[in-house]
């Protein structure tokens, strides 16, 4: 019950966000790079909800057209890991022999270079920017979706629904639609929320140093550092894209902690 | 469970580093550790053009043969007096006897003609080449006496001897001097740990009055907030070009530091790149001066701690006008002008942005604000070694924010070729005039109507003089007040009670 409990709490943290994020596309109570030098530093109000920032811009409004652009990042680099860990994964788990050998030392090497350093490393090389960001996140999702890919898919070859079909000649890629994908589903989605959480560090972290998205535009991580001198006199302005932050990557966690356990038969037994 | 663990060692890293950051007693000492934004490429200020190789080794490790003070006046160096001749043609030096490098090499004249041939050669790597244009000849009648001609009289000179480019090294030390200078002056050179700090040493056989601190430590930190924490821990006594304003209010309220705003020489400009459309264009340029709110930007970006300008010149300068009134704020003007040259709205340019917080936040704002009249601004924020190789050498920018260090550098408006590639034939007879002019009424004249020339042109937005904001130890003193040239005279600094 309790788990039941911080899932939906998790839920519905991960769905006001996901909701506030989408409705600054179309909607923000304040452009949110329009500065206004003579309200700059105001204390929250009726007007501005959270204050101003040090060139008067809204930070509401900052926050939450942040939030999409983490959002976009996060679903751009998760998406990314997906569309090319899940089908090298297929392979590799299908396969086997040289091809999963080579997929998988592959992806071990990924694993052992630190995953921020190299993000660093590839926005250097392309350029700063939200969707060179968003790439080099994306390439580290990528062989941790290859490896889940692999590991289940390798689960479920030996069942005997996949040796029928194997048997009865269905085409592999059949096969791996059919029968494989749709049973992975459920370990994608939770993977992918865990992910996404990361993915949202991730960008704050690219952000803050200055490699992630690019001002004007607006970001939690850029804000975080734009904050850094006002510590002292005007914490709010670090206060805030803080606890979205928070909130984000432990909504999503609880999110992705409830649904494991809602879909791991194991532990679900376990519980009943 | 692995998110909160994470929280809770983020927060108490936090909170180590902010106990960490609280200790460190002020006692009676004489040593100076001194922050820096910037580290110098190398330490010979005769071969580099960066601010940050004078501010280490100007007055204290170099000298001149002559010398600028805190006021932006001109005094004897290791000259000390000399005469001119009626036509200003000829000037005299005395030198000061018994005055020998850090390495033992004596000074006398050889010295003061090789530094001189070595800075206007054809191959010399000066930064400022124009100082030494007018030299005809450099003649030793005496191992203590200099005898310069030059070509023609030249109104800047004295002043532009006691410039950083202009100070005098020795035959043996001159080729290693940007990674082990050697100089006159009180401090001689002992280490420099690359992206850390430099360190000097007081010279015990300097020829004037000794240097009261022993030892001077000059470190580098380019991050403000990581500049006010090591102010805030002592890690660090002084600021002389204290990065963050935003914090200045707490540091004046601590009773441990003076904070001291005063001038410097730094132009801040948005530079505009004359050759390329639309800025070869007047009615754009005076549009894009008309569009930015001045006041605002100073409110923003310096805590309202700076004064604005309307040409290339300073109040700090000899015959400084006011043309701060020339493009008021006026956002419908500077739409009107840009229909008219045909800029239409939504056009796209770029806006280059080195390191320095004035650029980076000023960037913002000022896109904003020519957002305001219709045009887009993509920022493109650059390292330093990015921003000198594309946009000073190679002139491949529309726009970008940079402030000019050098004091009464008109010149840079009639070079040939300069970074933003302005010409104009008016300028460069009025400058051509001026430098040979040797009545002081005329001078001033031909300086006023320079400025004039230059608010007319908008070859450049003039923006504001860099605020010099000084943080120190309550108990240093002797350290400068205003920035008359890029420099950290400490020669005269010392500790009090």
């Amino acid at each position: 019950m309790r788990r039941h409990a911080a899932m939906a709490a998790g839920g519905a943290i991960s769905a006001v966000m996901l909701a506030i994020s989408l409705l600054a596309l179309v909607w923000t109570p304040y452009k949110p790079t329009a500065i206004d030098i003579a309200h700059r530093l105001a204390p929250p109000s009726a007007a501005h909800w959270l204050g101003t920032d040090p060139l008067g811009r809204d930070v509401f409004s900052m926050l939450i057209a942040g939030g999409h652009n983490s959002l976009a990042v996060a679903v751009v680099a998760v998406g990314a890991g997906i569309l090319a860990g899940v089908p090298l994964g297929l392979l590799a788990g299908r396969r086997g022999g040289v091809v999963d050998d080579l997929l998988m030392r592959g992806a071990d090497l990924m694993f052992a270079f630190p995953a921020l350093l190299t993000a660093v490393i590839i926005t250097a090389l392309a350029g700063p920017g939200a969707l060179a960001a968003a790439l080099a996140i994306g390439i580290f999702n990528v062989p941790v979706f290859a490896r889940l890919t692999r590991g289940a898919t390798r689960a479920l070859g030996q069942r005997d629904f996949v040796r029928a079909a194997m048997l009865l000649g269905r085409h592999e890629l059949a096969i791996a639609r059919v029968h494989i994908l749709p049973n992975l589903a459920a370990l994608l989605v939770v993977q992918a929320s865990i992910q996404f959480a990361l993915a949202i560090l991730a960008e704050a972290g690219l952000s803050y140093v200055g490699l992630g998205t690019q001002p004007p535009a607006p970001s939690w991580g850029r804000m975080l550092n734009d904050a850094q001198t006002y510590i002292f006199t005007t914490p709010r302005l670090a206060i805030f894209p803080g606890l979205a932050i928070m909130a984000a990557v432990l909504g999503l966690n609880l999110l992705g902690d409830g649904l494991r356990d809602l879909l791991d038969p194991r532990l679900r037994s376990l519980r009943d | 469970m692995t998110g909160w663990a994470r929280l809770g060692l983020g927060i108490a890293g936090i909170v180590f580093a902010c106990v960490g950051a609280a200790s460190a007693p002020a006692q009676a000492k004489d040593t100076l550790t001194l922050g820096m934004v910037l580290e110098p490429p190398g330490l010979d200020p005769t071969a580099g053009a960066a601010a940050a190789i004078r501010e280490i080794v100007y007055a204290n490790v170099f000298e001149g043969l002559t010398r600028i003070d805190g006021e932006g006046h001109v005094g004897p160096g290791l000259a000390a007096s000399w005469t001119m001749s009626p036509d200003g043609k000829t000037y005299r030096f005395a030198l000061r006897p018994q005055v020998t490098f850090h390495d033992g090499t004596p000074f006398d004249c050889g010295i003061v003609k090789f530094s001189l041939d070595r800075a206007r050669a054809p191959d010399s790597t000066n930064a400022q080449k124009e100082i030494f244009e007018p030299i005809a000849a450099i003649d030793c009648p005496a191992p203590e006496v200099a005898v310069i001609t030059l070509k023609r009289p030249d109104a800047d000179f004295l002043y532009g001897l006691g410039w950083g480019d202009a100070v005098m090294v020795a035959p043996q030390s001159a080729a290693q001097n940007q990674t082990n200078p050697v100089g006159t002056g009180p401090f001689r050179f002992t280490r420099w740990v690359k992206g850390d700090h430099v360190e000097l040493a007081r010279f015990p056989g300097y020829w004037g009055q000794a240097a009261r601190l022993s030892m001077v430590t000059f470190k580098f930190i380019a991050d403000p907030a990581a500049a006010a924490s090591a102010l805030l821990a002592g890690d660090i006594d002084a600021f002389s070009n204290f990065p963050a304003p935003e914090i200045l209010p707490q540091l004046r309220a601590d009773s441990r530091f003076s904070v001291v705003v005063g001038a410097t020489e730094g132009k801040t400009l948005l530079a505009l790149n004359d050759a390329r459309k639309p800025f070869d264009d007047i009615r754009v340029r005076r549009a894009l001066a008309y569009a930015i709110d001045r006041h605002a930007l100073v409110t923003a970006t310096m805590s309202g701690a700076a004064r604005i300008i309307g040409s290339h010149y300073t109040p700090n300068d000899p015959g400084f006008i006011d043309l701060a009134g020339t493009y008021p704020y006026d956002p419908a003007r500077a739409k009107a002008l840009l229909a008219e040259a045909g800029v239409a709205p939504g056009t796209r340019f770029t806006l280059a942005l080195p390191p320095p917080p004035y650029a980076r936040r000023g960037g913002e704002v000022i896109a904003a604000m020519l957002q305001e009249v219709g045009l887009s601004v993509d920022l493109v924020p650059m390292e330093w070694a990015t921003w000198l190789d594309q946009v000073f050498k190679r002139s491949d920018f529309d726009m970008t924010i940079i402030a000019h260090t050098e004091p009464r550098d008109l010149a840079i408006y009639a070079r040939e070729h300069y970074y933003f590639n302005y010409h104009n034939a008016a300028f460069q007879s009025l400058f051509a005039r001026y430098r040979e002019t040797t009545e002081p009424a005329a001078g001033i004249d031909l300086l006023q109507q320079m400025q004039r020339q230059l608010a007319t042109d908008e070859p450049n937005v003039f923006l504001y003089v860099l605020p010099k904001i000084g943080v120190w130890n309550a108990h240093l003193h002797g350290l400068w007040v205003n920035d008359p040239i890029p420099a950290n005279d400490v020669t005269g600094v010392y500790w009090g009670n």
